[in-house]
């Protein structure tokens, strides 16, 4: 590799106020490099971010771009220089075509001047065409699907002469298909000299994908190797800082005899969900494993009653029940944890005590007179219980870190009792630590009883956590392995027969 | 104390401008007058309150002005056709109800934004009344007035029964289950949806309650004079809006409560006498009035955006 790196950060110091998020990071990027940053949530990957983007100020460290030492860089300034970063959540305008969003981006016109528009559209076709996307420039953005979004962004960069291309778990809502052509889109930003900064919880990803790796823990970079030289277990022991002996709790007990749901020739032609059958015995967890868009949130939204069945029979401890509306499955013992705690699970301006009690309002006051003695109780127990980090009951949902968001969304469910939970991608976004403590609890409720569906997109969690393994695709069920399969088992039957050759 | 600093703000303007009064104009404190002034702030007092829960469920209705007309236009023809008030009060809380049932049946069963909505209901029933009415008033029989007691009696039943009816609200909404729906629905709606609650039923049943309060406070305006007139109601969502607004309650729904409403209705309802016994020109209420409204939502910028930092 060439001796004066593209980007080079030396003891890079970010305090916030008495917060010190950045306490001597070393990073460097070489051209024509794929460099990986992995850390836990709040290790400091975004705040790098902010650094190398100029948004933020570093209060001590040296940036150093093509040999040349740059201070005080602004958002406008690291444009300049070449620098782009494609977010999770692509910041386009829904409402112009591509071809618009491009020019909006790329052109410092005053508001008078008179746009060329033949010349804007061939911009826009020849950047699309770079990258080899399928992509009309006069589609509208809102049409386009989110990797189709990103492929825009990615344009953007390209347009504007990036040598940097930071990528933030950009297949974070990705299918697998749609992550492989991101991935040739990676490569081939590699292969023409851009540095590509690339940050992404799945570890898999990183090796499929990267040419080093830095890891960061507690705002401070903690080692960078060629992924060649290093395992995953290695990674997890440089991200804990410790030895995690078994990722995955082992099962304690195996699941009882009693069925406790069961679903005959299940489906709901609205949601395309066809054909489902499959058994959930009390005590035990079933994962469903696929890949995006294989149906899953859409049986757990059938198994809620958010979009009830039309076809087959559901059957909850040998009674068959109709489920058209959340309450009915709430009054039958289900329980549905969304993913998207942000948006759906917690509601971050109410405190975690109000949070705690939403679902079980008939039940905890049942006079409608609310009991706020029995509620704060009823919260401090479960903080204690689940080890929820907060300042107390009275605390807002939106001042806990993602992990313990995720605990109370649980904890909120755990509260009606259920008989079924059904846990929609329970550790997504999830920092290792807390991950690990969502794993225990999950077993722990195993453990005592309650049957457990466990929808992953997290290849791994659903091998190690489940008993066993439903594996959807295209709206069905394709296959049921037994816990700790093969994982390419699980992705074969996922991609199914027919699929495997288009993907 | 951190999460009420906004309605004790607008309880400290409103302290201060009591003191001010107190020392520059003391003739303001005269109890007839000042009975008469809450007298008539009691029935926009009442709509306040169903406005307060409006707005915390995010959404917002502008019709509560034609209502009021309608309402007290319908009060007034039964009154004069013989019924007895206890019946009379009743229809007109049952008609306001049922006019906030169609906003509500729009809103929530068909989801269409209310601001549209309720836009299109005043126009219709302000314009609808006017074709019919013409413009004529409605004599009231003697018994209703004052509900039949003496002048001052029926003030303060009027102010009481207001004011009684705010407190057990603002408790009814701290303490009572469907009061933390209202809030769990204006902050997330979706979130209440997937936690059991039904966020539609809670909309469709918060306008049927502003409608129901409408009707109630057309019944309490109809008890202060001798006339309807068809256009009573005209203006009447801007005030209570603004009281609502200046109160603290978040037009982005979720936040506020009905203390701070209170507030700020009195607040905006000392502008005018202040001004007399100040003696300066009645031109500048509204202005005051405005620069009151806007420093409400300055200081709600301020604070959002120090909160989001």
């Amino acid at each position: 590799m060439s001796p004066a790196p593209l980007l080079a950060l030396r003891q890079v110091v970010k305090n916030y106020g008495g917060v010190r998020a950045l306490r001597g990071v070393n990073f460097d990027l070489q051209a024509g490099e794929v460099h990986a940053l992995l850390g836990e949530n709040g290790a400091g990957k975004s705040t790098l971010i902010k650094v190398i983007t100029g948004a933020h100020q570093p209060n001590g460290g040296t940036l150093t771009l093509a040999g040349q030492r740059v201070a005080n860089l602004t958002p406008s300034s690291a444009r300049a220089l070449g620098i782009a970063c494609i977010y999770q959540q692509p910041a386009l305008f829904p409402d112009l075509t591509v071809t618009e969003n491009l020019a909006l981006r790329l052109e410092a016109t005053s508001a008078s001047s008179r746009i060329d528009w033949p010349a804007r559209r061939a911009r826009a076709e020849q950047l699309l065409a770079r990258l080899g996307a399928e992509i009309s420039p006069d589609a509208e953005v809102r049409s386009l699907s989110m990797p189709e979004q990103q492929l825009v962004e990615i344009a953007c960069a390209l347009g504007a002469g990036a040598r940097i291309v930071i990528m933030d778990e950009p297949t974070a809502s990705l299918t697998q298909k749609e992550q492989h052509l991101l991935f040739a889109v990676v490569r081939d930003l590699r292969k023409n000299g851009v540095g590509v900064i690339y940050i992404s919880h799945r570890l898999e990803e990183i090796f499929a994908l990267a040419d080093r790796v830095t890891v960061l823990r507690d705002g401070q970079s903690v080692g960078t190797h060629a992924v060649g030289d290093i395992d995953e277990a290695g990674l997890i022991r440089l991200m804990v800082g410790r030895e995690v002996a078994q990722i995955y709790p082992a099962a304690e007990s195996a699941p009882g005899h009693a069925v406790t749901l069961s679903l005959r020739a299940v489906g709901c032609r609205a949601s395309g969900v066809h054909n489902v059958s499959f058994e959930v015995r009390s005590g035990e967890i079933f994962g469903l494993g696929g890949l995006v868009g294989a149906g899953r949130t859409e049986l757990a939204r059938i198994l809620f009653g958010l979009t009830p069945a039309d076809s087959g029979e559901i059957t909850l401890h040998g009674q068959r029940l109709t489920l058209r509306s959340p309450q009915a499955a709430v009054a039958h013992g289900i329980a549905y944890v969304p993913e998207d705690r942000r948006r759906h699970g917690v509601v971050l301006e109410l405190p975690i005590a109000h949070n705690l009690t939403m679902a079980i309002h008939r039940r905890f006051f049942p006079t409608t007179w609310l009991r706020f003695g029995a509620e704060r109780a009823l919260a401090l127990d479960f903080i204690r219980d689940l080890a929820v980090k907060c300042a107390g009951p009275d605390a807002p949902g939106g001042s806990l870190s993602g992990g313990n968001q995720q605990k109370v969304s649980l904890a909120r469910w755990l509260a009606t009792e259920p008989k079924l939970l059904i846990l929609d991608e329970p550790t997504q976004g999830v920092d290792v630590g807390a991950k690990s403590e969502i794993h225990k609890i999950i077993r722990r409720l195993a453990k005592e009883g309650l049957a457990v569906i466990l929808i992953s997109s997290d290849l791994p969690e659903v091998i190690g956590m489940s008993d066993r393994i439903g594996v959807m695709g295209g709206g069905t069920l394709r296959a049921i392995l037994p816990g700790g399969s093969a994982p390419h088992d699980v992705m074969a039957a996922a991609l199914g027969t027919t699929e495997r050759g288009a993907a | 104390m951190k999460r009420s600093f906004r309605e004790l703000s607008v309880l400290g303007a409103l302290a201060a401008v009591l003191v001010g009064m107190a020392i520059f104009a003391p003739a303001f404190f005269s109890p007839q007058p000042l009975l008469s002034l809450l007298t008539r702030e009691a029935p926009t007092l009442v709509v306040a309150c169903g406005m307060a829960c409006v707005i915390i469920t995010r959404q917002i209705d502008i019709s509560v002005g034609s209502m009021f007309s309608v309402c007290s236009v319908c009060a007034g023809l039964l009154a004069a056709r013989g019924w007895p008030l206890l019946l009379v009060l009743p229809a007109s809380v049952a008609l306001g109800a049922l006019l906030g049932a169609v906003n509500g049946l729009l809103v929530a069963g068909l989801r269409l934004p209310s601001i549209v909505v309720t836009l299109a209901t005043m126009v219709t029933l302000r314009q609808g009344l006017n074709l019919v009415r013409q413009g004529e008033f409605v004599n009231l029989p003697d018994r209703i007035q004052w509900f039949g007691l003496s002048q001052m009696a029926g003030q303060l039943v009027l102010v009481g029964a207001s004011v009684a009816f705010l407190v057990a609200l603002a408790l009814a909404m701290r303490h009572v289950a469907g009061g933390r729906f209202v809030y769990a629905v204006g902050t997330d709606a979706e979130a209440a949806r997937l936690a059991g609650i039904r966020p539609q039923r809670v909309t469709f049943l918060v306008f049927v309650f502003i409608g129901a309060l409408t009707g109630l406070a057309a019944m309490m305006n109809l008890a202060q004079s001798p006339q309807v007139q068809p256009l009573s109601g005209a203006g009447l969502e801007l005030k209570v809006i603004a009281a609502v607004v200046v109160g603290g309650v978040a037009i982005s729904g979720g936040r506020g409560n009905l203390w701070g409403a209170f507030a700020g209705l009195l607040l905006l309802a000392c502008v005018s006498p202040a001004l007399i016994h100040l003696h300066i020109e009645a031109y500048w209420e509204k202005a005051i009035q405005g620069a009151i409204i806007l420093l409400a939502v300055v200081a709600d910028g301020l604070r959002t955006r120090k909160l989001n930092r």
